[in-house]
């Protein structure tokens, strides 16, 4: 039985099998993530924070396979950093997407695995940017991994433009409850990261702590 | 998700859809979209009825293959007549929906559609029931079906209340439609809803332009 499992887990690729979003609003941005990770049917890490730093203010959301999430944040924070000595101050958010999305485009064959960019520069205040398969789009909010098809009804319905803050973050929070308690490959706890002006701001909201409905 | 990756790669006229049903404060409603499609890319039927009336107050609603799926609900129209016939009452909604779980059941290796079924009896008042691929029988407060129904589970999940007005349920249905046609590219047309109560039956029937429209329209 031991030797079963032990070679199934290790014979399936590990995936962040999840789900990410990211909202602007008036003034900054708000990222929230599940925190499950799994490979094939283990759970092999039910705490991972996907909210990954870029710089100090901007964040990126990880998604598909693990590893290749992980090395391309790490390696854009590197070329991140080395960019904002060179220009001698914070970079952009559009900087940082345009650094995910072409390593995603030159090694689209090789990877999969979709990051969200969203942070807080001075040009221009709060920013959401999509990398998907190497393409670069600016939007009011994005949602995205295995859990985001069952959310897009809601989110369709319930994002409006100008939301405050706090509007934002509950609205982020509704959002992942709904997609844990329907998707397989996410659950856990959620985290969230607010970005504006001052910084960013990260907080975990534990299970029970998650908003319910009616048939929970 | 099963379901969804079903769909598509069935031959032949497919009803990649949305279809749902939802129990209300006196009634039930039950609303499909209008789209069949073939292969994903084709769209065979822009207006196709997916609202099938077995009987007086009950009405099933089919996602999957058109074929098997109106070969079942004659089948099934025909033999729940004959039990009410038999009975000498109009059948229970229970009734319906076990004619329609026998036969996906016992016919589970060639068939590839679900059911919905909803209706209204004496006995237990407005009804929902669902019949997965194999042949489970559920009964909810409220259910969604087809290949579009993926993208509105958080939006039902969170906004479905038990007891709601008949108003408060058109509207919900209605939007839960339109979410789902807004982002399932083998779900659209028109909005077929069904309200049944105790007092009858009464469609409406609302076109593409006039369906509820989000924050990105």
């Amino acid at each position: 039985m031991l030797e079963e499992s032990t070679e199934s887990e290790w014979q399936s690729e590990v995936k962040t099998g999840t789900t990410i979003i990211a909202v602007e609003f008036n003034g900054g941005v708000v990222l929230g993530s599940d925190s499950r990770v799994s490979a094939g049917e283990t759970v092999v890490n039910r705490v991972m924070n996907k909210l990954s730093l870029l710089h100090d203010k901007i964040y990126c959301a990880l998604s598909g396979s693990a590893a290749d999430a992980q090395t391309i944040a790490e390696m854009v924070n590197y070329q991140l950093d080395v960019h904002s000595i060179e220009i001698g101050e914070d970079p952009q958010v559009r900087s940082a997407a345009t650094l995910v999305k072409n390593i995603s485009y030159k090694y689209k064959e090789e990877l999969s695995a979709h990051l969200i960019v969203a942070g807080w520069d001075r040009r221009g205040g709060g920013q959401v940017f999509v990398t998907l398969n190497g393409l670069l789009s600016r939007q009011p909010f994005a949602v995205g991994g295995s859990g985001s098809s069952y959310v897009y009804g809601f989110v369709d319905a319930e994002y409006q433009k100008g939301m405050s803050k706090e509007d934002c973050q509950q609205f982020v929070v509704n959002t992942i409850s709904l997609a844990m308690s329907r998707d397989g490959s996410s659950g856990g706890v959620a985290y969230l990261v607010t970005i504006d002006e001052k910084g960013a701001e990260e907080k975990c909201i534990l299970g029970n702590e998650l908003p319910t409905f009616y048939d929970q | 998700m099963e379901r969804h990756y079903m769909d598509s790669k069935i031959k032949g006229v497919s009803t990649g859809t949305t279809i749902l049903a939802v129990t209300f404060n006196g009634g039930v409603i039950i609303g499909s979209d209008s789209r069949a499609s073939m292969g994903g890319n084709y769209v065979c039927s822009k207006t196709i009825n997916k609202l099938i009336q077995v009987h007086d107050r009950i009405f099933c609603c089919i996602a999957g293959s058109l074929a098997d799926a109106q070969a079942v609900t004659k089948t099934a129209k025909f033999q729940i007549s004959l039990h009410s016939i038999q009975m000498e009452s109009p059948p229970l909604v229970k009734a319906a929906a076990s004619v329609m779980k026998e036969l996906c059941y016992n016919n589970k290796e060639e068939l590839q559609a679900g059911f919905i079924t909803a209706g209204w009896d004496k006995k237990k008042g407005p009804q929902v029931y669902t019949v997965a691929l194999g042949g489970m029988l559920l009964s909810l407060p409220f259910t969604i079906g087809g290949s579009g129904s993926t993208y509105i589970y958080g939006y039902t999940d969170a906004k479905y209340k038990p007891d709601m007005s008949r108003e408060e349920c058109l509207q919900f249905a209605t939007n839960a439609l339109a979410l789902a046609m807004g982002r399932d590219n083998v779900s659209g047309g028109v909005a077929h809803l069904v309200v049944i109560t105790e007092g009858g039956v009464e469609h409406v029937v609302i076109p593409g332009d006039k369906l509820p429209k989000f924050h990105d329209e």
